[in-house]
């Protein structure tokens, strides 16, 4: 019988160990890990425990090489995102994508550049376009997994003697990656085909060298030519660093030791993840939830977009008896039409973020957890979407939204065990993204995103403030950036940086503050800009009695008068908005066009000189009752600007004496106060069951705004179980609810739904 | 290689009043973990509550499930109240004020600063018996009141801990 050519290719040497496919590895370790409950069932680590010593410097010499590949590989770059605030990352896998080691910054990346490699795999790209030693791959789809766009994946397979030992994953956050608007993480794209350049999976390069049409091609898909091109290189330089590292290693320690380590290293993970949770938690369940704006009825854009929505996310942890770690977001609402959607991918790997800077504070960040964790996501949520048409861009408009209130749930097992130093209310909202785009001071066709939003405010902790204008959830190591910096970089001059007082939430322990800037545009042609933030929700809770951070707003004037008044002399708009109920900026400039409202997400406008817009970076969430932080501690807050004297007297209860702008408080009248401030809570407020009367004939009569109904009726049409706990927690009828289709509002994509599935059976 | 710490009650009574400096905490988040930590803390929180019920479990500032004489478990607030089983949602029992206004808002924000309340409202909750502000949620109107904690009390002590569960002297 002649051979067929499937048959032929059926006997074709695989590239994995063995002469297995990717693929056949890729199935046996889901499969054996599922089955024993210990990665590739590994009930002992007999590596580690006969040779410590030896498994630990090969551990070493691979986690302190892949923080070397990116702390050189950074500096390639020109891009401020990259070299300044440390926006990549570089990690180590298996041949079938699980992550050994990872370095430091955006390690979200952990999973996403994981997910690349799996689809490759899955996608049987070792027949068509075939792996072989020295390809170089490029992933920045999504939908195979990605955060969004603008986090553009370099992707390397690392050979042994014909063999594929392991891969070498490098991101960036590029500047600009071709969307409808500039900025890497626009405002503007609604569906996928608005959010850039997307490339899946591609072979880009061989012989360690890129290749021509990819070279061309790229370069003209995107804005900022210069910063994807060094940041490309960047990725590369990084990879090869790690191949070389691999190399290196198994030259010393011998391919079965390195193969017999990877898998040890990561089971270890798993071990350790397993171990810290019964340190430092408590079993049983924790709820919380995340609510975001999405304001885009007024906005230019197609007319099924044009809506307002809010995007929920409630999650529910549950710790298990055997120290099992999942966390279930059942009831959270439908994908939409904006930038805001994302992947299973990017919010379980974004966690990984957050518990290493918590739960498992060490540098054994690998896929370990992920196998010792479970996460309900449900299909159609926002964060996986049942339609490949969602559009990712701005992803983290909804994602530290999601992941905050995840903090505040852990804290309370870290508060109840008496680790109070661990405790964090949550986080900022880390926005106002400030995004722009055109022919900038150098002519040249350019685009921005302003990181200073790696600086917001921290969540306060049960012991001490949240630290103010610092951190971002995502990196945990950015920072503002120099202004001088920007200004090289931006046509955009500084009018000035200020603490925003009040913006981080009251409390005991206050949220750490938020902070602004004020930026005049200059010299650019042809440039527009926009912002990208959450505006008229609070997006997190505080905690035990503190305030949830300030929401947002946005300020910006075009076409004004400041070239005429620093001509004349005349005072000009200059540093923070500091007490938006008696606003500054105004009085100090005329402006044809004069923004100040809670529209804080916007598209693109045109911005010239003398245009003014402010960047307003968050505060966090505060912990405890305002009423209980040390007075002193208020009069620091007050003379150092970081409260108004109106809060410092009405919420947290305090009285002052003011003698040449310095405020000292008056304890005893405070004592006095604070009381005063009791006796009122208690006459204003009333007993919450009684209160719960009120609030179900509101319901029973639909007495709510549009987006308030649209995010229930969502949440409904997906998820039986939140709708019968909403009925049963308010004691609704049966025959009461609220459907998407009668709320007038567009509905196109909204094909799950368990109301019409029921119908139709 | 840091060891694993271990801190006297002292140590943990400034830690709970806030008074340690930064490099303290900073060195007691970086060590490992205490695994003493609960009983101690859970010893000191006892000295300094005017009630004999014992402590099961630190449930939020303020807060406490305790053990009572007759079996129950019960959330109780240091100022003496009791508020329910602790199986139920405490906020249930508490006293509400709910800031559904832009001007209750701006009691609390600076105007454009506060939630907008026809997208969100601020339920206050507060100790019927001393007025302490408990917990503060950020919803949208309608949102059923959060249920955040429910602890697996017995599992803790007996598998986790393995420590026996206090009880009423």
């Amino acid at each position: 019988m002649a051979k067929t050519l499937t048959g032929v290719q059926k006997k074709k040497r695989g590239i994995g160990w063995d002469g297995k496919t990717l693929k056949e590895m890729r199935k046996e370790i889901t499969e054996i890990s599922k089955e024993t409950g210990h990665y590739a069932g590994l009930k002992t680590l007999p590596f580690k425990e006969s040779d410590p010593i030896r498994f630990e410097k090969i551990y070493s010499k691979l986690r302190g090489g892949v923080v070397h590949a990116r702390e050189t590989a950074k500096k390639v770059a020109a891009s401020p995102i990259v070299e300044q605030e440390g926006e990549l990352c570089f990690s180590l896998y298996t041949p079938e994508a699980d992550s050994i080691v990872t370095s430091t910054g955006i390690i979200i990346h952990v999973g996403t550049m994981g997910a690349a490699i799996k689809f490759m795999i899955e996608n049987d790209y070792e027949d068509n376009p075939g792996i072989a030693d020295k390809d170089i791959f490029c992933n920045n789809d999504n939908h195979v997994g990605n955060v969004h766009t603008c986090d553009v994946h370099t992707l390397v397979p690392i050979f042994w003697e014909g063999e594929v030992v392991g891969w070498a994953g490098g991101v960036t956050h590029v500047i600009d990656t071709g969307a409808s608007a500039p900025g890497s993480m626009p405002m503007g794209p609604v569906q996928r085909y608005d959010d850039g350049y997307q490339v899946t999976c591609r072979k880009i390069g061989q012989n360690d060298v890129l290749s021509k049409d990819w070279l061309l091609e790229s370069t003209r898909s995107v804005r900022a030519v210069k910063y994807w091109t060094l940041d490309e290189k960047t990725r590369i330089a990084g990879c090869h660093m790690i191949r070389d590292l691999v190399l290196d290693v198994i030259k010393e320690e011998g391919v079965d030791a390195y193969k017999q380590f990877m898998r040890e290293i990561i089971e270890d993970g798993r071990r350790g993840f397993v171990n810290q949770v019964k340190t430092m938690l408590i079993p049983g369940k924790y709820r919380q939830a995340s609510f975001v704006d999405v304001p885009f009825k007024d906005l230019d854009l197609p007319s099924f977009a044009k809506l307002n929505t809010i995007i929920h996310t409630p999650s529910e942890i549950t710790v298990h008896k055997d120290a099992q770690f999942e966390i279930d977001f059942e009831g959270a609402n439908r994908w939409g039409w904006h930038p805001f959607n994302a992947t299973p991918v990017s919010i379980t790997s974004g966690i990984w973020v957050m518990l290493s800077q918590t739960l498992v504070p060490n540098d054994r960040i690998n896929d370990g957890a992920y196998y010792a964790s479970k996460f309900g996501i449900p299909y159609g949520s926002w964060f996986n979407p049942d339609d490949i048409r969602s559009a990712h861009s701005n992803t983290w408009h909804a994602l530290v939204a999601a992941w905050s209130p995840l903090w505040r749930g852990l804290s309370r097992s870290y508060y109840g065990r008496g680790y109070l130093e661990e405790v964090n209310a949550g986080n900022a909202h880390t926005s106002n993204w400030l995004m722009g785009g055109g022919y900038d001071q150098y002519g040249q066709l350019s685009a921005m995103n302003s990181f200073e939003t790696s600086s917001c405010g921290v969540g306060a902790s049960a012991v001490q403030d949240g630290i103010s204008h610092s951190a971002a959830l995502w990196n945990p190591e950015g920072d503002m950036g120099d202004m001088e910096i920007w200004e090289i970089l931006e046509p955009l001059i500084f009018l000035g940086r200020q603490i925003l007082p009040g913006s981080g939430g009251a409390g005991k322990y206050r949220g750490g503050n938020g902070w602004q800037s004020l930026r005049l545009g200059w010299g650019a042609e042809e440039w527009t800009m926009f912002v990208a933030g959450a505006g008229v929700m609070a997006t997190d809770c505080g905690l035990m009695g503190g305030y949830p951070a300030s929401a947002g707003y946005r300020f910006q004037a075009n076409k004004t008068n400041i070239k005429e008044r620093i001509e004349k002399g005349l005072p000009i708009p200059l540093g923070g908005d500091v007490d938006p109920d008696h606003p500054t900026y105004e009085e100090n400039m005329d402006a044809e066009v004069v923004y100040r409202d809670r529209q804080a997400v916007s598209t693109q406008e045109q911005f010239g000189d003398y245009d003014v817009i402010m960047n307003y970076l968050r505060g966090g969430p505060g912990f405890g009752d305002p009423l209980e932080r040390n007075p002193k501690q208020v009069e620091e807050d007050l003379n150092e600007k970081y409260i108004l004297l109106r809060y410092a007297e009405q919420v947290y209860g305090c009285v002052f004496t003011e003698k040449n702008g310095v405020y000292t408080v008056d304890l005893q009248a405070t004592e006095q106060k604070r009381k005063q401030i009791r006796k009122e809570r208690l006459d204003r407020s009333q007993p919450t069951k009684e209160w719960m009367k009120g609030e179900r004939k509101q319901i029973l009569n639909e007495n709510a705004a549009i987006q308030v109904k649209h995010m229930y009726a969502q949440s409904f049409a997906l998820s039986e179980k939140f709708t019968n706990e909403f009925k049963s927690f308010w004691n609704i009828p049966e025959e009461w609810m609220i459907y998407e289709d009668d709320l007038g509002v567009p509905t196109l994509g909204s094909r799950i739904n368990r109301f019409k599935q029921k119908k139709k059976q | 290689m840091k060891k694993v710490a271990k801190y006297d009650k002292k140590r943990i009574a400034e830690l709970i009043d806030g008074t340690l400096e930064f490099y303290q905490l900073k060195d007691m988040m970086s060590s490992h973990k205490d695994p003493e930590r609960f009983e101690i803390y859970r010893e000191v929180l006892q000295d300094r509550v005017s009630w004999d019920d014992p402590i099961l479990l630190p449930y939020g500032l303020h807060l406490y499930i305790v053990q009572k004489a007759n079996g129950d478990r019960i959330v109780k607030c240091d100022c003496g109240h009791e508020f329910c089983d602790y199986k139920e949602n405490w906020k249930l029992h508490a006293r509400i004020f709910v800031r559904d206004t832009e001007e209750k808002m701006n009691e609390i924000y600076p105007k454009l600063m506060s939630p907008d309340p026809e997208w969100q409202v601020i339920r206050e909750y507060y100790c019927p018996g001393c007025a302490t502000q408990l917990e503060v949620e950020a919803v949208p109107p309608w949102y059923p009141i959060i249920l955040d904690f429910e602890p697996d009390i017995d599992t803790f002590y007996n598998e986790w801990i393995k420590k026996p569960l206090p009880t009423v002297k």
